[in-house]
């Protein structure tokens, strides 16, 4: 009798996830693996080792690589900091820093294209101290930049939250044991922290890999990334099966990354 | 006196503008089991914290030895925290959490096996090394706890409320360890705790504290038998705090009858609080010629290995009486108390004195 409710419950879900994952994906093989006129073929697959794919790959395997290092770098010690502070105060500081999540994220990025322009903010800045003007647009910086500034977020707040599920005693335990902070650091704090690190690593690196707004916006059309090309091929050149395969392939990245994250997950992710 | 190995001189700590310690002062003695006891938020825990390292005072000093440790931090000093709900390393397994304190002062992998061993042995945990903290249950986790504090060979040994998670019968046994251990490792103990009994069981000498004041140290005995104040004698065990008239040395009245007492020192005709353990209130015969109050009993409970009753004296009074003699509620029933039952304290001075005696 329960379960049979459960099971009417639980039947909404089953509808969305059929309608708007399942299919939806069966859809993307099914183009993947076609040619214009439906017949098979791996032609498509094959693709990604052509030189315009490949490289807008590594690229964007690196550039996200880069990013989500320099995110992870940047939120440990700032969700460090947080714990540390009075409970209240704390979560209010990390409120500050998830704010700019409830923005636009593509507003975000037009705005770090203003301040960045050959005629714009910094620039501007720069020109009125009479130093010579750089170029900080459409370079691999800015993108990442943009990847850092736009994902922070979903790095810090995994991770404080890990950081203030620690009990304070077990942190002052090192201490009393004799260790130094750094030691604390790494040989306690660290090694608890790493379901929110895995799950902040997850939530900056995937986003990070698969964009293409930030590329477009930031990179001004002329630094590709795999998302820019997919993009590219889905609106410009409306070749749905190529696009489709080189999808397929990223996703088979994502899917080895997470694989290889798991193994350092004890399974008690922060958010997943 | 035997040389001090903590001194604490005018200790102050303020949370938010509210006073958690007063100038607190207190000498502890190499070798002896303190216990540091109070109701919650009087300060007990503060001052542990203050000399493990955690708190820092924001005046006074703390000593080791005489020597100012006030600013050397936690993990320079040569004790040992043995924390509430055991603050175990949850990522590690049993080997690895007692070994850390080794391991961080780079002692060689075949002294740490056999001190981690020596551990295990001393708490009775042999064969546990490569289980996970999980795996354990409360007491044997509490065991692990003070493993990992005592291997490293510390002076002193702090003890936060390490038994208050456990339950009774399990808390017993381990007061019993813990007194074994102390005797075996002959090092000191600061114990806290809020448990009178476990405070009286184990301890060597006992500091009753209340709103970050020492209310009085001493013995077990001297706490119980002679509280210096109504705090002390109401917070430690059961007692009749009742008014009474300090007549002359070693005269005591109390509601209107006069009890012969041994303390002396008082004044004449001085105003004084009057303490009478349960226990030592005597029941007799109603003629009974060396009766000194007259009362019906009002009031009786089984409580196993005593009866609590209660005798309601002329004057209205319930005087709560331990006997392991029933006497039927309704009898006419005569009380007497031995001299040297008779505790004689001052009357708190001031009002605020008045508000820590009727704490709680």
């Amino acid at each position: 009798m329960k379960s049979k409710r459960m099971k009417l419950l639980a039947l909404p879900y089953l509808v969305w996830m059929v309608g708007f994952i399942v299919i939806p994906l069966l859809l993307v093989c099914f183009y993947g693996f076609t040619d214009q006129s439906g017949s098979f073929t791996l032609e498509n697959i094959a693709e990604i080792l052509v030189r315009e794919n490949y490289r807008p790959l590594c690229l964007a395997l690196l550039l996200s690589a880069v990013s989500t290092a320099i995110c992870f770098l940047a939120a440990f010690p700032l969700a460090l900091i947080l714990r540390s502070r009075k409970i209240g105060r704390g979560s209010f500081a990390a409120f500050l820093f998830i704010l700019p999540m409830w923005m636009n994220s593509l507003l975000r990025i037009l705005a770090w294209q203003t301040l960045l322009e050959r005629k714009g903010v910094l620039n501007g800045i720069l020109t009125a101290l009479h130093l010579p003007g750089q170029r900080l647009i459409n370079t691999p910086y800015a993108i990442i930049l943009g990847m850092v500034y736009d994902f922070l977020p979903f790095m810090i707040l995994p991770i404080y939250n890990t950081l203030s599920k620690i009990d304070d005693n077990t942190i002052n335990a090192a201490y009393d044991l004799g260790a130094s902070i750094p030691t604390t650091i790494f040989r306690v704090i660290l090694p608890l922290s790493v379901p929110g690190i895995v799950s902040g690593v997850t939530m900056v690196f995937v986003p990070a890999l698969t964009t293409f707004a930030i590329s477009d916006i930031l990179g001004g059309g002329k630094i590709f990334l795999i998302g820019n090309v997919i993009e590219q091929e889905f609106v410009l050149n409306s070749n749905w099966n190529l696009g489709s395969a080189l999808s397929m392939v990223l996703m088979l990245f994502i899917i080895l990354s997470m694989a290889l994250l798991s193994r350092y997950d004890s399974g008690e992710g922060a958010m997943f | 006196m035997e040389r001090a190995l903590i001194d604490l001189k005018g200790i102050t700590k303020l949370f938010d503008g509210e006073i958690i310690l007063d100038e607190l002062n207190l000498s502890i003695r190499e070798n002896s089991f303190v216990t540091l006891l109070g109701p919650s938020g009087c300060g007990k825990t503060t001052t542990l914290r203050i000399i493990g390292g955690f708190e820092r005072p924001d005046r006074g000093q703390v000593f080791f030895e005489g020597r100012d440790i006030t600013d050397l931090p936690a993990n320079k000093r040569q004790l040992n925290t043995v924390f509430q709900k055991y603050a175990l390393f949850p990522h590690m397994n049993i080997f690895e959490n007692i070994a850390f304190g080794l391991r961080i002062r780079k002692k060689s992998e075949s002294y740490i096996r056999d001190k981690v061993r020596y551990a295990l042995k001393l708490v009775n945990l042999v064969g546990y090394e490569k289980r996970s903290i999980d795996s354990l249950s409360g007491g044997q986790q509490q065991r692990i706890a003070i493993a990992r504090a005592i291997v490293n060979e510390p002076r002193l040994l702090l003890l936060d409320e390490p038994l208050g998670a456990l339950d009774l019968k399990l808390r017993q046994e381990m007061q019993y360890e813990l007194i074994r251990l102390k005797n075996e490792l002959g090092i000191t103990f600061i114990y806290v705790t809020h448990d009178q009994e476990e405070a009286l069981t184990m301890s060597d000498y006992v500091v009753v504290m209340n709103q970050g004041y020492i209310q009085q140290a001493g013995t077990p005995e001297q706490i119980y038998n002679e509280p210096e104040n109504a705090f002390v004698a109401d917070f430690i065990g059961d007692s009749n705090i009742v008014p009474g008239l300090m007549l002359e040395d070693r005269l005591v009245r109390i509601f209107g009858a006069v009890f012969p007492c041994v303390d002396s020192g008082f004044g004449r005709n001085r105003p004084v609080d009057v303490v009478i353990r349960p226990e030592d209130v005597e029941i007799l015969e109603k003629e009974d010629p060396r009766a000194i109050l007259h009362g019906v009993m009002s009031h009786s409970i089984f409580k196993g290995e005593m009866y609590e009753m209660e005798c309601t004296t002329e004057n209205g009074y319930e005087w709560l009486i331990h006997s392991t003699e029933l006497h039927e509620v309704g009898t006419e029933v005569g009380l007497y108390v031995k001299p040297s039952n008779i505790q004689i304290m001052n009357k708190p001075a001031s009002e605020d004195e008045e508000a820590i005696g009727v704490e709680e």
